[in-house]
């Protein structure tokens, strides 16, 4: 396994523009295994756009992202096996079950153990007893919950949430602090974008926030204290 | 188990080889059917069509043509073009509108697999439609179409359209406007097909030489294969930036 002294995501001074509008000016962070690290910004700030870059969805138009000692721009396909991302958008088929999504993705992957692993998380993520139902038939919180069974269930080192607290119910919002207590203590880097500041410090080690394409570290992230 | 990232200087392990890739575009396949069976939107729009289309050839021609196999080539390939188009963009289309693109992309998968995957469960909508479409002239027309060359040329025909009909449909999938673009860029690329296919019916119902045919087989065998080799050439560059 990587070492804990090398970061898992490492964004080395990353520029994207979209026509004459700069949206990255040389962005560079780094998260660490067992590290949460929260990035604020307005809409239009561009962190969707640094996301599918380190999700490697995006290319930048200079700079590098590296996954542990691999650099995005010289990695095949197979480095997406060691990425998870919760998309703003579930990703999921509406027509199909949570279950048929789940083994879907897991022929996608080509998962040794799925069906055990599918059963885990379908039960963890409380969706084990909605599993035959259609997705169009769920909450947008069980849409969320499924959608993080999406992402984990190859179990990547590596996880991206966008904005995974939008629109979501108390219970769910508790549901993802306690996920990300469980991805740090596994060893897990964590990349969260959100609006809410205070539940960037809640859920961070380390809490940025994007503005005018620059990244800026905020004091007094409660989580270590800084 | 959590998947380990390579050390320094390591390589990422392959998995699966030929046969993995070949269970992708089975996934995807698979998944595509599976779904449209349920939505019926691709299969449903595509059939309504072609009936539609077959019956209303049906009663423009029925009184003016003295033999309905002067019009039948035509109106076969004319109908499976316009009803392939109708399904064509929801293929993607349906994929983008519910962001379960971005789920392909970040499979680690070549996106030639899933290419193929779109492109298998579409050519068994145009085979159902075909299947559908190629009785109703028999009966509107008593023209038949059931000849193994006719047959084989449809196949072959089909597997070019739906071909090359996938690949522009991953093009326009992210455009707001690809229900309009998707034939105005098909349709030309397409005309060495009809022809051909148009040839080929012709000369069967005509009960010309056999000899006659096969050239138009061979063409639509070339088409099928050139239009191959160019989706796998630009498939990773149309996603590139999806």
């Amino acid at each position: 396994m990587t070492g804990p002294s090398l970061p898992l995501i490492r964004c080395e001074q990353v520029r994207k523009r979209y026509g004459h509008r700069r949206i990255l000016r040389d962005v560079s962070f780094s998260v660490a295994a067992g590290e949460v690290l929260a990035l604020l910004g307005a809409n239009g700030s561009g962190k969707t756009t640094l996301l599918r870059i380190v999700a490697g969805l995006d290319k930048p138009d200079r700079g590098e992202v590296w996954l542990g000692p691999v650099p995005l721009s010289n990695a095949g396909h197979e480095i997406r096996r060691y990425v998870g991302v919760v998309a703003h958008a579930p990703l999921l088929y509406d027509r199909l079950t949570g279950l048929e999504n789940l083994r879907f993705y897991a022929r996608l992957y080509d998962l040794d153990d799925a069906e055990a692993r599918i059963e885990h998380l379908l039960r963890s993520l409380r969706l084990w007893g909605r599993r035959d139902d259609a997705v169009r038939t769920y909450s947008r919180g069980m849409s969320q919950r499924l959608a993080i069974a999406r992402a984990l269930l190859h179990d990547p080192p590596v996880v991206i949430f966008d904005e995974p607290d939008t629109g979501l119910d108390r219970q769910s919002l508790d549901d993802i602090t306690e996920l990300f207590t469980q991805l740090r203590s596994r060893g897990r880097a964590v990349f969260v974008t959100t609006h809410d500041a205070a539940r960037a410090f809640s859920w961070a080690e380390r809490v940025y926030e994007l503005r005018k394409g620059c990244l800026q570290q905020i004091a007094g992230s409660k989580r270590n204290g800084e | 188990m959590m998947a380990e990232l390579p050390k320094e200087g390591g390589q990422f392990r392959t998995r699966g080889g030929l046969a993995g890739y070949f269970r992708v575009v089975w996934a995807v396949a698979d998944k595509d059917v599976r779904t449209e069976l349920r939505a019926k939107e691709i299969l449903g729009t595509m059939a309504a069509f072609s009936l539609l289309a077959a019956v209303i050839f049906g009663l423009a021609f029925d009184l003016r043509v003295p033999r309905t196999e002067l019009v039948a080539p035509g109106i076969l390939w004319v109908i499976i073009m316009f009803a392939g188009v109708l399904g064509l963009h929801r293929s993607f289309g349906s994929e983008s509108d519910l962001g379960t693109l971005t789920g392909l992309l970040l499979a680690p998968v070549e996106r030639s697999a899933l290419y193929l995957g779109k492109t298998a469960a579409n050519l068994v909508y145009f085979l159902i439609v075909e299947a559908l479409l190629v009785p109703t002239l028999l009966i509107l027309f008593d023209v038949n179409l059931l000849k193994p060359l006719i047959l084989a040329g449809l196949l072959l025909g089909t597997i070019g359209y739906v071909a090359v009909g996938t690949l522009f449909a991953a093009l326009t999938a992210r455009n707001r406007a690809r229900e309009t673009l998707l034939p105005v860029l098909l349709l030309p690329v397409l005309a060495p097909l009809f022809i051909s296919g148009v040839g080929l019916t012709a000369a069967v119902l005509d009960g010309r030489a056999t000899s006659e045919a096969w050239p138009w087989i061979g063409i639509i065998a070339l088409y099928d294969i050139v239009v191959f080799a160019v989706a796998f050439l630009f498939i990773d560059l149309i996603w590139e930036q999806s």
